[in-house]
């Protein structure tokens, strides 16, 4: 990884996406603001063309992107947005200006009508990215009908358009929309689990009991050292699945890193909340403001149980063993 | 906090002795049962060692001045995932090749080098390591055996246990006390080259759970060594084993202990109409972690290549390494048992019985699940 680009990056959605602001996006106010200083900086158009005035980089740094805006639980879709954004001229499209989010899931029905579930960052977007077997198209938020599908604070909605909006830019070409979701959402993962270890130890070191910090305890310290095999591995799964030029991911690269995060979400979240007890799941603490959106990703475009099924048609589909398949199927 | 382990990329001179490895072993492991070649780096098989060393592929990064190969970690790393995954035979040289070798260039004289490393090069000289004591397993810096020195040459007094290859190595590279007491704890730590065919050496085989010998009980009675065994500086043990582990945890083949087992019923998988997709998830699951470790171990060599010692990081990717060759003979056991009426081939089910009951041992070789926790808990910064 570029780590100098990761760090600048870092500083800026450090700044910009404090805790205060996260809360306050999450009630329903400020994204406007948040997203005009977040557009400012530049980094939505990492990966657009240089010919379009775009920085003309690919996955690789979108890894350090994605990871930062993972860390600080920045509530606008600045990672997808960058994305869509670069995708949209390979598709012949223009990318229109305004959050841009990917939803997963959408069906349509038969008077051009479409829905999607649980769409990542519905709440704060203009314009989502959807497709299926029939194509892909970009449709507007505000004219769909928006329903909160998460908890309190959830920037994710259910969107409905009863009929084909005004406005929806059909993308001419196919869009391979599933993995590269999967692939953003195992990264910003990577961020968030990285940020919920830091935390952990934090508060293991200050909080005391039988009159030392319970850090100091064996049971305490070997669950924290599993969180942190698992904080790491997911991180390397999704620097692997950013591995490569370009912006298109790899299919099973992909599919391992979000198999991977999601599996040690589900670990990592119940290892933080079990050493903060009580108040880590209090609204006033920080720390569910990432072990809620971890919760959260973990399903979206995905959940380990389908990537690993397809990672096992892959295999077993080859006649390969296993390491000359991953040497020349999988690995960058 | 601990560094994160970041990609590193194989250089291509690395990559390049894979055809040739793989041809090689094509050859040499043609007709080995399957459930033989499950031992793999437990696998002792000392004319195997000797024609890896005839293709110079012992002793791959020590110096060519001692007729090594010259090359740097990625190499070696290239050649043992390759020789791990087939589950080759290597446990004659490899606690030579991986540890004792370098710990010999690195720390020990130049006559000692000029000694030893030849004879390791063309796997004639097998090295085991005397760590644990019957009072001393995982607390290793409360170890008794003694070493003395006298005007002849050190004395050596004591006992090692759980010995791996004792009865059939040349060599113990032995972690001693040669100041102080139990009490003293790190201080007065002495690393010594045991010649083990010298008297007052007795090596007793312990037989293991699977009917394997490969651990053992070795007795020092008033052994006496030359001046030259200490190697390194007396009293700086502790530093040099705690190197030394950097390499025994950093290694793949602390990930591949089951990749014999996991190819096995794949071909299962593969000879069938149909999987189900309780076994293609599973399948997909091990590969899921199977590949950010591997790159997490090679991103561990890089580390190695640049100089470093990453011991916590090395600890980190170990206790995950042999959780998960813990678990693909357990979940495989199940997949397999899943339908009681099926019939399976006999080699995989024999694979599988021998993985599955030695796998307790991959966590407590090179340092316990509990120990490496505690190591990753300090990296973390916990107080």
């Amino acid at each position: 990884m570029d780590a100098l680009l990761f760090e600048s990056i870092d500083r800026f959605v450090a700044g910009c996406s404090t805790p205060a602001v996260v809360r306050e996006v999450e009630r329903g106010y400020g994204a406007a603001s948040l997203w005009a200083e977040v557009e400012s900086s530049g980094y939505a158009e990492l990966l657009v063309d240089e010919a379009a005035g775009g920085a003309g980089l690919g996955l690789r740094e979108a890894f350090a992107l994605w990871l930062a805006c993972g860390r600080h639980a920045l509530p606008v879709p600045l990672g997808h947005t960058a994305w869509v954004r670069a995708v949209l001229p390979l598709a012949g499209v223009d990318a229109p200006k305004g959050p841009l989010t990917l939803a997963a899931q959408c069906s349509r029905d038969a008077q051009g009508g479409w829905s999607c579930q649980n769409v990542p960052f519905g709440m704060v977007a203009d314009w989502v990215l959807v497709g299926d077997a029939q194509g892909a198209a970009l449709l507007p938020v505000t004219s769909g009908e928006r329903r909160p599908s998460g908890v309190h604070g959830s920037l994710q909605c259910h969107i409905r358009w009863p009929v084909q909006p005004a406005g929806a830019l059909p993308l001419p070409g196919p869009c391979d929309l599933l993995h590269a979701g999967a692939l953003i959402t195992a990264t910003l993962m990577a961020g968030a689990l990285q940020r919920v270890l830091e935390s952990t130890v934090t508060y293991a070191n200050d909080r005391a009991q039988f009159g030392k910090s319970i850090g100091k305890f064996q049971a305490v310290q070997q669950q924290l050292s599993v969180m942190a095999e698992q904080v790491y591995a997911a991180r390397m799964a999704a620097e692997i699945g950013c591995a490569g030029d370009g912006i298109v991911p790899h299919p099973l690269r992909a599919a391992v890193a979000k198999a991977r995060a999601s599996e040690a979400a589900e670990k990592v979240v119940a290892i933080a909340h079990a050493v903060h007890g009580a108040i880590g799941v209090t609204a006033e603490y920080d720390l569910q403001l990432h072990t809620r959106r971890l919760q959260e990703w973990r399903a979206d475009f995905g959940s380990q149980g389908y990537w690993h099924v397809r990672l096992g048609q892959a295999l077993v589909a080859s006649p390969q063993p296993t390491l000359p398949f991953m040497l020349d199927e999988l690995l960058p | 906090m601990i560094d994160a382990l970041t990609l590193s990329p194989i250089p291509e001179s690395a990559q390049a002795l894979r055809p040739a490895v793989r041809a090689f072993l094509d050859e040499a492991l043609r007709g080995r049962p399957m459930d033989r070649l499950a031992r793999s780096w437990m696998g002792f098989d000392a004319e195997f060692s000797r024609a890896l060393a005839e293709r110079g592929w012992v002793g791959l990064t020590l110096p060519e001045a001692y007729g090594g190969g010259g090359k740097d970690a990625f190499h070696r790393f290239v050649l043992a995932e390759e020789l791990l995954c087939r589950g080759a035979p290597v446990s004659a040289h490899w606690i030579a090749d991986r540890q004792s070798g370098p710990l010999i260039l690195k720390y020990g004289t130049q006559a000692q080098r000029d000694f030893f490393l030849p004879r390791i090069i063309k796997a004639e000289a097998f090295f085991c390591i005397g760590m644990s004591e019957p009072q001393s397993g995982s607390d290793l810096a409360g170890l008794r055996t003694r070493a003395t020195r006298t005007a002849e040459g050190w004395l050596l007094k004591g006992q090692k246990l759980w010995t791996t290859n004792a009865h059939r190595a040349h060599y113990m590279i032995a972690l001693v006390r040669t100041s102080g007491t139990p009490e003293d704890r790190h201080q007065g730590l002495s690393q010594m080259i045991v010649d083990l065919s010298l008297p007052g050496v007795t090596v007793r085989t312990i037989g293991d759970l699977t009917g394997d010998q490969h651990f053992n009980e070795v007795f020092f009675d008033d052994v006496l060594l030359p001046d030259d065994a200490l190697i390194g500086d007396e009293g700086a043990g502790w530093a040099q084993v705690t190197a030394e582990l950097a390499y025994e945890r950093s290694g793949p083949e602390r990930i591949y202990g089951s990749m014999v087992l996991f190819d096995a019923w794949l071909q299962h998988l593969r000879s069938r109409p149909s999987p189900t997709p309780a076994e293609l998830a599973l399948a997909g699951r091990i590969l899921a972690h199977l590949v950010p470790l591997r790159e997490m171990s090679v991103a561990l060599t890089a580390r190695l290549v640049q100089g470093d010692s990453p011991v916590i990081e090395a600890a980190l990717v170990k206790d995950l390494g042999t959780e998960l060759e813990q678990a693909i003979p357990n979940l495989i056991a199940d997949a397999l048992a899943a339908d009681p009426l099926a019939e399976r081939p006999d080699a995989l089910l024999q694979t599988l019985s021998y993985v599955l009951q030695v796998c307790p041992t991959f966590s407590l070789r090179g340092g316990t699940r509990e120990i490496l926790r505690g190591m990753i808990a300090r990296g973390l910064g916990l107080r």
